[in-house]
């Protein structure tokens, strides 16, 4: 198992990680996920000795890898385009690792390689590509050179630096089932780092969101996006609607004054607020419903419709409140287009139970 | 057809001058020793290379060359490294001064290096003075730059993510360079190679002032031959033998010179504090800078001794004729001389330069096209490896005589310095050139701007400083060129180098102390110019 404790990384005293803690249990996938510029990959350097931590540890079971160097680490590192030996084949690239010999370690026969290369191509689809240059290769192909390279010794961990970023969408999302089918049959775990949110739902089983450095929230996807604990999660993870007010608490109640004259949304959570604390509803659209008459929920309030972003399968509305607040609601189209019941500059109602949105101190 | 019209426009002044000025006493000095009496006579030509002292003196240069390549090589590598991928205070300063070495006028180079092995000298005891290992060492002097610059500027570049990816796979640092870095060194590395044998084996004031009468190279018997023993025939022979090895290995270095991939998205390294694994590199490094700083800091102190105490005579001399008025004029004077010379020969060699490359750089439309700028590219690196020696006596015997009598044409010096420092400018200008994103150009277009404005806007603020670069790099050289200048330059106008060399063969310690007073301020000079240079910091500068 990977853990980090406290980790900081910086460049010439500029912080680029900033206190990380995050533990990888043994066979799972997890994404760090975070804008360009964030921390994210020097993180995962760190991880691979790239980087030495300016404090904190990282630990493999429990052993501490400060002086450890990269390549007496047992991890391997993949990167954005591959990062192929030019001059060296498929072949030669795939079985670098499994030709490398440690003093003390007896070598292993070259059919003995052969075999293993031609069982990794296999696995990544690439049969017969053995005497092909990386020049020759496509961008998927390439990637996919690089897995079974990273692969050929069984790596303990294996780190991947937005391994399907110079992938086209289509590609992109065909490569990462094949990527996890790989993961459950080899059973390594997986440290990935991405700037996608949809990549890092798919594929991980923990997410990590990272921002400025620090380590935001390590949760499920499923716990990342419904229930975020700060307003920088939130907004980063999906779609959403922030709407700042001031608490006011009654047991697991939570009145939200968000506007002069207007009557507060009540929510529920299991935070503790100070009187008058300022706060953040998050809501997603989704969880929004929007009609033409008021509806019975717990929260409702009517608007106008500002703007309509049709989708396909679902349509977005932003309605602009008396306050000028805007809110985005979102249905899906379940009836043909000509059978919608209000249009732009209608006058609609919105409506949300207690429970639809989250309340956040931060 | 309006293309090609242009096209043809551009190349025709560089072509013509090359044509004049190269080809032709090239050719007329390689005609005097194939068709002696007027009647082709090549047998007599193979007799020359069947003489016993002809063989030994291409063996001589072969291996000298080759032991000189790969001396300059292993210690240019970790200099290399420490100049390109450490980052230091100084880094800078140190990166400009390990370039001097490379314009230093070879004439300097070889007073420096008698004054550090010469008996009495600092490192007389070695007993080195007039031996092979002497000559060695001043090719190395040379050209060590060479291999820093060339090999530097691709490592600087060098994506660092194939490496850390070798390490994350279990390959222990000295594996990773064997089998990731150095691969991707090699073209670099071997073009590098080629063009230091080059300058090595077609070096002349080194191996003149360094070998004595006991070593010869294919250039000093080139030299001796003409000018000593008058037998054209056999110099024409080692020009045809020098011509054909240096076109074989110019072809050579520009296979290996690879393109980079475009669709590859490279990362681009920073730099690294110096760690303790990086401690035996920078080790050689600094062993490199003593060997390099050695017969520059024994050469200004013996200048500024006289009868074993310290004085400026020396220099103060160098308003005279010296001894016995062995020279003409006065040093100071062919100073003037030199400056004049060198200026002339930037000019040319920049708007000759310019134009050849902006013919090689323009996108071929046609296998045809692309094939005639690949001629034209060889064509113009020509000068690079011709005997100094064979151009200089070429000028002589074709342009002193009806219809082309230049001896007393002002520019004549100048175009000879020119065409030696061409090569330089094209290979600075080119990578320059051919780096400019045509998409710039469509853009700039695109915002209204016509094919003149693009070309102020886009092209000139890109091109200004290599151009600037090139300049200085052209003057330095000219400044130092000693090959083909000592057979034109006037006996009542000489430069510096020329000066330099008359001084040493003169008898008297008044006359030895200004030759090295004289080239103290030659190196001065020079030094100041690549230092100047080196401010513009333009990228791949004096690499090949």
């Amino acid at each position: 198992m990977l853990s980090l404790e406290h980790v900081s990384v910086s460049y010439d005293g500029t912080p680029a990680v900033v206190d990380a803690s995050l533990e990888v249990p043994d066979a799972s996938v997890v994404a760090v996920l975070g804008p360009s510029g964030c921390g994210k990959s020097t993180l995962l350097r760190a991880v691979a000795g790239l980087e030495r931590p300016t404090s904190g540890t990282i630990c493999w079971d429990g052993a501490d890898l400060g002086g450890v160097p990269t390549h007496k680490r047992g991890f391997a590192l993949m990167f954005q385009d591959g990062q192929l030996f030019s001059h060296l084949s498929v072949a030669r690239n795939v079985g670098y690792a499994l030709r490398l010999r440690r003093p003390g370690q007896p070598r292993r026969g070259s059919g003995d390689i052969e075999a293993r290369i031609a069982g990794l191509l296999t696995l990544v689809g690439l049969e017969g590509y053995d005497a092909r240059l990386p020049g020759t290769l496509s961008g998927g192909e390439r990637q996919r050179v690089a897995l079974a390279r990273s692969l050929a010794k069984a790596p303990k961990l294996l780190l991947l630096d937005e391994p399907l970023g110079a992938l086209d969408r289509k590609l992109r999302e065909e490569t990462q089932f094949e990527l996890m089918d790989i993961q459950e049959k080899t059973g390594t775990t997986f440290v990935i780092v991405t700037h996608d949110q949809g990549e890092a739902m798919t594929v991980a089983s923990r997410v990590a969101v990272m921002d400025e450095g620090k380590l935001m929230q390590v949760s499920t996807p499923d716990r990342i996006y419904e229930t975020p604990q700060s307003v920088y999660v939130a907004d980063f993870i999906g779609d959403v609607n922030i709407i700042q007010g001031r608490a006011t608490q009654s047991g697991d109640k939570v009145l939200v004054n968000w506007a002069e004259g207007q009557s507060p949304f009540t929510a529920q959570t299991a935070t503790a607020f100070a009187p008058d604390q300022t706060c953040w509803l998050a809501i997603r659209p989704e969880k929004i419903a929007i009609s033409a008459d008021r509806t019975d929920h717990a929260n409702t309030v009517q608007g106008k419709v500002l703007d309509i972003a049709y989708l396909g399968n679902i349509s977005t509305y932003h309605v602009e409140l008396p306050s000028g607040h805007v809110i985005k609601a979102q249905e899906a189209n379940t009836r043909r287009i000509a059978r919608r019941a209000f249009t732009w500059e209608d006058p609609v109602w919105l409506g949300w139970t207690d429970t639809a949105g989250v309340l956040l101190d931060r | 057809m309006k293309r090609t019209a242009s096209l043809v426009a551009l190349a025709a002044l560089p072509v013509g001058v090359l044509a004049v000025f190269f080809v032709l006493p090239v050719a007329g000095m390689l005609g005097r020793g194939l068709w002696p009496d007027g009647s082709f006579a090549p047998g007599a030509m193979l007799d020359v290379l069947a003489r016993p002292r002809v063989g030994r003196v291409v063996w001589f240069t072969v291996w000298s060359s080759s032991v000189a390549t790969v001396v300059a090589v292993l210690l240019g590598l970790p200099a290399a490294y420490v100049l390109h991928r450490l980052d230091f205070p100084l880094r800078g300063a140190l990166r400009s001064a390990l370039l001097v070495p490379f314009v230093l006028p070879t004439v300097v180079v070889g007073v420096a290096f008698r004054q550090l092995l010469r008996e009495g000298g600092p490192l007389g005891f070695l007993d080195l003075d007039g031996t092979p290992v002497a000559i060695v060492a001043g090719l190395v002097f040379f050209n060590v730059a060479v291999v820093i610059r060339t090999v530097g500027a691709t490592w600087e570049g060098l994506d660092p993510r194939p490496a850390e990816a070798a390490a994350a796979l279990g390959a222990s640092p000295a594996r990773v360079f064997t089998s990731v870095t150095l691969p991707a060194l090699r073209p670099a590395i071997v073009s590098a190679a080629s063009v230091v044998f080059l300058f090595c084996a077609t070096a002349f004031g080194v191996v003149l002032i360094l070998g004595g009468v006991r070593y010869a190279s294919v250039e000093t018997e080139i030299y001796l031959l003409t000018t000593v023993l008058y037998d054209l025939q056999g110099a024409a022979a080692l020009s045809i033998v020098q011509l054909v090895a240096v076109v074989g290995l110019l072809t050579v270095a520009a296979r290996v010179r690879r393109v980079p991939d475009p669709t590859v998205q490279r990362a681009v390294p920073r730099p690294h504090r110096p760690r303790r694994s990086d401690l035996p590199q920078v080790a050689a490094t600094a062993l490199l800078l003593g060997l390099l700083a050695a017969p520059i800091v024994a050469l200004v102190t013996q200048s500024l001794r006289v009868d074993g105490a310290w004085s400026l005579t020396n220099y103060r001399n160098l308003t005279t004729t010296g001894d016995d008025q062995v020279l003409l004029v006065p040093v100071t004077t062919a100073l003037r001389n030199s400056l004049q010379t060198a200026l002339d020969a930037t000019w040319i060699a920049l708007l000759l330069g310019l134009l050849v490359a902006i013919v090689l750089t323009r996108r071929s439309r046609s296998a045809g096209e692309r094939r005639v700028r690949a001629v034209l590219d060889g064509f113009f690196m020509l000068p690079l490896g011709v005997s100094a020696v064979t151009l200089g006596f070429g000028f002589l015997v074709t342009l002193g005589r009806e219809p082309l009598d230049l001896r007393t044409w002002p520019l004549l010096v100048p175009v000879a310095q020119a065409l030696v420092a061409l090569p330089l400018v094209v290979r600075t200008l080119v990578p320059v050139l051919a780096g400019i994103d045509d998409r710039q150009r469509q853009a700039a277009a695109s915002l209204g701007a016509g094919a003149m404005r693009t070309a102020l806007t886009v092209d000139v603020p890109i091109v200004l400083r290599p151009v600037a670069a090139a300049a200085g790099f052209a003057f330095a050289v000219s400044l130092g060129e000693f090959g083909a200048t000592s057979f034109l330059s006037r006996a009542d106008h000489p430069t510096v180098p020329v000066v330099i060399f008359r001084l040493l063969g003169r008898p008297g310690e008044g006359n030895y102390g200004m030759a090295l007073a004289a080239s103290v301020v030659l190196a001065a000079t020079t030094a100041l110019v690549i230092l100047a240079v080196e401010r513009l910091r333009v990228r791949g500068v004096g690499s090949w």
